[in-house]
């Protein structure tokens, strides 16, 4: 317990530590945020949708915490090439808690950063349904495990950061536009909506929006279900990948 | 004497390099062990099965009495590590460090702040323990792992290369204090170097190790007579030969190598 508590102060620390982090990754949300909600606004109004900001506003927040928390998730690397895994590694501890315990650290700076982003949207005009404030903060919380936890994964296979742009325009990019987050899921190509159902931040985004704005694509005991489960096959993967690490 | 370090008949291969093949030594209770060798002996190969890190192909470790294919955490919580590159976070103070290290090591929170205010103060970074370790000097960063890795009181410490890249005085320091704490806290040193009169001086007695197998075991003194050599160095050469050696280096020391050059 101790074990996984210390490594998720020590993210918390890190994170609390670098100032230009926090904000550099504040700038795109809020870029897109502001672009695509006033831009796209009119159209999506004279289209019959409403009000793009509400619609937006939970993707973008999905959006941020999905980079955030893969980020920390690959983080690993980073701490592989500064040395610091290693220190982890050979300490009387098993890989299972050193894993745990960096997940939910990533997930927790993650989940922060959503949360700022969310209070960022209110500034934008976003006018969210305050009731189901702490359903939409467990949902963040479970798009943050997920992602942290493939990140972990993903990092625990990877040498170095030179898959890093692989990573971020095969994966990321991907998982984010495929999401719903910047457009409804409704009467899309049958190959893109097959994509779509299978990206779990599909049901981050929908989950969200009935939290906020109380509009539902699929429903949510699904979306719960669905991220459930994908929480517990990536944490599973990745303290599988992370456990089988060699120095 | 009593061994503490127990090596028997160990190999390991890497697809068709032979990294170790069939050692054999063992280390004294409470001695300054000096294991040396060209780049791509085998060194590292050997410490990381000797810490966990590695399984080898055959043969048996006894590190105090614990084998680290049955019973890795007691052997994790047997030894103390100073790597051949720095293993700190550098975006947390040297308390920090300390105070993390303590906690993967189960000490108990008393202990653990006495100990480290302990060791801080050997080193002479207790006035700096709550600056941030990024703000150190590489010799500052190393001392800082030296002291980490006797935290938990081990019983043997590994220093691999524990002095490269750093200039004559630091090395100098960090010699006196590693040899003041093998003396008050009875730490067996098992360390690496490139720099033989280092190894001359502080060592007890030294193997030397080439292609995966140890050609020569013994004290300083005796490495020299059997080589008429006049220094360690020389000696050194005579048993390994003059040829450089070409090492098979993975994208991930390649990597380190940068980081570590960026660095200094």
């Amino acid at each position: 317990m101790k074990t996984i508590y210390i490594l998720w102060i020590r993210q918390l620390k890190r994170y609390y530590r670098s100032k230009p982090r926090i904000i550099g990754s504040l700038g795109q949300p809020v870029l897109f945020l502001v672009a695509l909600g006033f831009g796209f606004g009119p159209i999506y109004q004279k289209a019959g949708g409403g009000d793009y900001i509400q619609f937006l506003a939970p993707g973008i927040i999905c959006m941020s915490i999905l980079f955030t928390s893969v980020f920390s998730g690959i983080e690993i690397i980073w701490d592989r090439q500064f040395g610091f895994l290693k220190e982890t590694l050979v300490a009387p501890v098993s890989r299972f808690h050193i894993m745990i315990g960096r997940t939910l650290g990533g997930a927790s700076v993650a989940t922060l950063q959503g949360v700022i982003v969310f209070s960022i949207s209110l500034l934008a005009g976003f006018k969210p349904y305050l009731i189901a404030l702490p359903l939409a903060l467990f949902i963040m919380v479970l798009i943050a495990v997920i992602f942290t936890a493939l990140g972990t994964a993903i990092a625990s296979l990877m040498e170095d950061m030179h898959g890093f742009q692989l990573i971020m325009n095969f994966l990321i990019m991907p998982l984010f536009f495929l999401s719903g987050a910047l457009f409804p899921l409704d009467g899309l190509p049958r190959a893109i909506e097959i994509a779509s159902r299978a990206n779990p931040l599909s049901y981050g985004v929908d989950g969200l929006r009935f939290a906020l704005i109380n509009v539902c694509h699929f429903s949510l005991a699904f979306d719960l279900t669905f991220m459930l489960l994908a929480a517990l096959i990536f944490l599973g993967l990745g303290s599988y990948l992370f456990s089988r690490i060699q120095i | 004497m009593s061994a503490i370090i127990v090596v028997d008949d160990l190999v390991k291969s890497f697809k068709e390099i032979k990294a170790v093949d069939h050692i054999s030594f063992s280390v004294n209770k409470g001695e300054i062990f000096g294991f040396l060798g060209p780049n791509g002996a085998g060194k590292s190969t050997t410490i990381k099965m000797l810490t966990t890190l590695l399984v080898p192909d055959r043969g048996k470790i006894l590190m105090n009495g614990f084998d680290p294919l049955t019973e890795p955490d007691k052997v994790r919580q047997t030894f103390g590590i100073v790597f051949q590159d720095p293993s700190i976070d550098e975006e947390l103070t040297a308390w920090e460090n300390m105070e993390l290290h303590g906690v993967l090591y189960h000490i108990p929170k008393k202990v653990r702040r006495r100990r480290i205010e302990q060791l801080l103060k050997i080193v002479e970074l207790w006035d700096r323990r709550n600056d941030p370790a990024k703000r150190f000097s590489s010799g500052m960063k190393r001392r800082l792992e030296i002291s980490r890795g006797l935290l938990h009181h081990p019983a043997i410490l590994f220093l691999d290369e524990p002095t490269l890249g750093l200039d004559p005085q630091t090395r100098n320091l960090i010699w006196g204090h590693i040899k003041q704490l093998n003396q008050t806290e009875r730490v067996t040193v098992f360390f690496t170097t490139h720099y033989m009169e280092e190894a001359e001086r502080v060592a007890g007695r030294i193997a030397i190790i080439d292609h995966g197998r140890i050609i020569a075991l013994g004290a300083p003194g005796e490495l020299k007579a059997a080589t008429n050599a006049s220094s360690l160095e020389d000696a050194f050469i005579n048993f390994t030969g003059r040829n450089i050696r070409a090492e098979e280096v993975s994208n991930l020391d390649q990597l380190r190598r940068r980081v570590r050059l960026f660095r200094r």
